[in-house]
C-alpha cells in the first residue's frame, strides 16, 4: 500500500476553510435585526417552498445559508434537540444558547474530522420576554460561535452588509422599518431591488402567545415593503 | 475517517422520519409512557370519573368537560382540565386514568408540533387522528391493568371544510362520529341528552347550550362527573374548533349559559 502524501495540520485546515468559505460565498445571504417588538430574519430566498428561515421552538428560530441538505440536517437535529429537552424538562428550558452550542459542536467536529467541511452557516435567535435581553448566535463552518447584538449577517456579503447595518441600524424600530432596513442592506452590493417574491422573511414576535416564530406571507410582505418605501 | 465520521452523525440518521414518538423512542427511551405494571399487583382506583363531549355544529366542533377528577369515591381535584388543544386545528378530550392521560395529551401534542416543524406543514386530520390511535394501542398493557385511556379526538378538516369527531376504544380502535359523541363515566347520560337536543347546522350559542345541558345531565346521574361549583366559581372548560382555530370559550360566557340552563330547569322542573 502506498503512503499517502504528508500534508500539514496547519495546511490541511487552511484548506478546508477555503473550501468552506467559497462554497459559503456562492450562496444569498441573510439578515437578522432586532426590532421593537421581536426579531426579524429576511433572506433572498426566491423559492416558496425550500425554506432558509424556519421555527425551531416557542421562542427560537434558525437560519442557514450555504449548501441546503447541509443546513437542512442542521435545521432537523436542532428540532429534535429542542423537542426532546422541552418534553423531558418543561418547555421553559429549551433555549438558544443550548441550542447553538450543540451546533457549535457538532460543526467544529465535522470540521476537523471529515474530509469534506460543511459549507455552511447557521443562526439561532432567540426572542426575549418581559424585559431581558434577545439573544442571537451566529455559528461557522468550524464551530466558530459568536453572540450578536441588534443585528447579524451571514452569507456571501455579510462584511458589507454588517457595514452597512453599522451605519444604518438603530434601536426599536418597527417592524416595517426595520423590513426596509434589512432589504436595503441585502442589495447593497447589487445593483438591483428586491421584491417580495424574492424574499424569505420571518419573525420571532413577542406580543404572541406561546410560539412566537410568524412566516410573514407574500402579500402581506409587499403591502409592508410598500409602506417603507 | 468516514467510518469515524458515523460518531456524530448519529444525530442526524434517519432524516427523513418525522416523528417525535419515534424519536422519542430512540433518543430517550426511558421517557416513553410505557407503563407496565407486573400483572400479580391489583392496581389501586385510578381517578376516572369524567365527561368529555364534542359535538359538531355548523362552524366547526365544540368540546366541553367537566373539571373533577375522583380518586375512588373521593374528590381528587375540582379544577382538573381535560380538553387538551393538541395543534391550532384540533383538541383532544381525555377521559379515564389521569396520568397516563395528560402524559398521553402532552406526548400528541409534542407529535403534532414535530411533524409540523420539521415538514414544514401540518399533517391532515385523519393522519393526526390515525397517530393517536397508535398511542392508545400502545398503552394497552397499562389498559389491561386497569389504567384505561379513551380519549375523544376533534378537529376541523381544512380540506373538507368541516369538522370532524372520533371515538377511540381502549385496543385503539377508531371510530369516526358524524354528529356528537362524549365519553367518560356519564358519557351515557350526556349521550342521550345529545340525542335529543342535537340539530344539523346549529349556530355557536345553540351548541353551547346543548353542550352544556348534556354536561348537566351527565353531572345529575353520574356522581364521577362535576358539574359546576358555585362556590368556588368553577365551570366546565368549553373549547370551539373553526377555520379560524382552536379557541377557549370564556368562563363568563359559560358561566352565563350555564346559568340559564339552571334557571330553565327550576321553573320549569325539567327531568325532576
Amino acid at each position: 500500500m502506498p503512503l499517502p502524501y504528508y500534508v500539514s495540520p496547519e495546511q490541511m485546515m487552511k484548506d478546508k476553510a477555503e473550501y468552506a468559505r467559497k462554497g459559503i460565498a456562492r450562496g444569498r445571504s441573510i439578515v437578522t435585526l432586532e426590532y421593537a417588538d421581536g426579531i426579524l430574519l429576511v433572506a433572498e430566498n426566491p423559492s416558496t417552498l425550500l425554506h432558509k428561515i424556519s421555527e425551531i421552538y416557542d421562542r427560537i428560530a434558525f437560519a442557514g445559508v450555504g449548501k441546503y441538505n447541509e443546513f437542512e440536517n442542521l435545521r432537523i437535529a436542532g428540532i429534535r434537540h429542542a423537542d426532546v429537552k422541552g418534553y423531558s424538562y418543561s418547555r421553559g428550558d429549551v433555549t438558544a444558547k443550548a441550542l447553538a452550542n450543540a451546533y457549535s459542536q457538532a460543526l467544529g467536529n465535522i470540521f476537523t474530522q471529515d474530509i469534506k467541511p460543511f459549507e455552511v452557516e447557521v443562526l439561532v435567535a432567540e426572542v426575549a420576554e418581559n424585559g431581558s435581553r434577545n439573544e442571537i448566535y451566529h455559528i461557522l463552518y468550524d464551530g466558530t460561535i459568536e453572540d450578536e447584538h441588534n443585528y447579524a449577517a451571514m452569507g456571501g456579503q455579510a462584511d458589507e452588509i454588517r457595514r452597512f447595518l453599522k451605519d444604518h441600524y438603530h434601536e426599536g424600530q418597527a417592524l416595517g422599518e426595520a423590513l426596509g432596513l434589512g432589504v436595503r442592506a441585502l442589495t447593497v452590493t447589487q445593483n438591483k431591488t428586491l421584491s417580495e417574491r424574492d424574499l424569505e422573511v420571518a419573525v420571532l414576535d413577542r406580543t404572541k402567545v406561546r410560539r412566537k416564530f410568524r412566516r410573514i406571507p407574500t402579500e402581506a410582505l409587499g403591502q409592508l415593503l410598500g409602506a417603507a418605501r | 475517517m468516514i467510518d469515524q465520521g458515523g460518531r456524530w452523525h448519529g444525530i442526524f440518521h434517519d432524516y427523513s422520519n418525522p416523528s417525535f414518538m419515534d424519536l422519542l423512542r430512540r433518543e430517550a427511551p426511558h421517557l416513553m409512557p410505557t407503563a407496565s405494571p407486573s400483572p400479580t399487583e391489583t392496581p389501586r382506583e385510578p381517578p376516572h370519573g369524567t365527561t368529555v363531549l364534542s359535538v359538531r355544529y355548523r362552524d366547526g366542533v365544540i368540546m366541553a368537560g367537566d373539571r373533577q377528577a375522583t380518586a375512588g369515591f373521593q374528590v381528587a381535584s375540582r379544577r382538573i382540565e381535560k380538553i387538551f388543544k393538541a395543534d391550532e386545528l384540533s383538541g383532544v378530550g381525555i377521559a379515564g386514568a389521569a396520568g397516563p392521560a395528560t402524559e398521553m395529551a402532552k406526548l400528541f401534542q409534542t407529535e403534532l408540533e414535530h411533524y409540523e416543524k420539521v415538514e414544514g406543514e401540518n399533517l391532515s386530520l385523519d393522519g393526526k387522528a390515525n397517530r393517536l390511535s397508535q398511542m392508545i394501542r400502545m398503552n394497552l398493557p397499562a389498559a389491561m391493568q386497569g389504567l384505561v385511556v379513551v380519549p375523544i379526538f376533534a378537529g376541523y378538516d381544512e380540506k373538507a371544510g368541516v369538522g370532524r369527531l372520533f371515538k377511540y376504544d381502549i385496543t385503539g380502535g377508531r371510530y369516526e362520529e358524524t354528529n356528537y359523541d362524549a365519553q367518560g363515566s356519564g358519557a351515557n347520560f350526556a349521550r342521550d341528552s345529545l340525542k335529543k337536543l342535537w340539530k344539523r347546522d346549529m349556530a355557536r350559542e345553540e351548541v353551547l347550550r346543548v353542550a352544556l345541558e348534556a354536561l348537566f345531565d351527565a353531572a345529575d346521574e353520574d356522581v364521577g362527573t362535576g358539574g359546576a361549583d358555585l362556590v368556588r366559581g368553577i365551570f366546565p372548560t368549553v373549547k370551539t374548533i373553526t377555520r379560524s382555530g382552536f379557541a377557549e370559550v370564556a368562563e363568563d360566557e359559560v358561566r352565563r349559559v350555564w346559568e340559564v340552563v339552571h334557571a330553565d330547569r327550576a321553573r320549569n322542573a325539567t327531568g325532576s
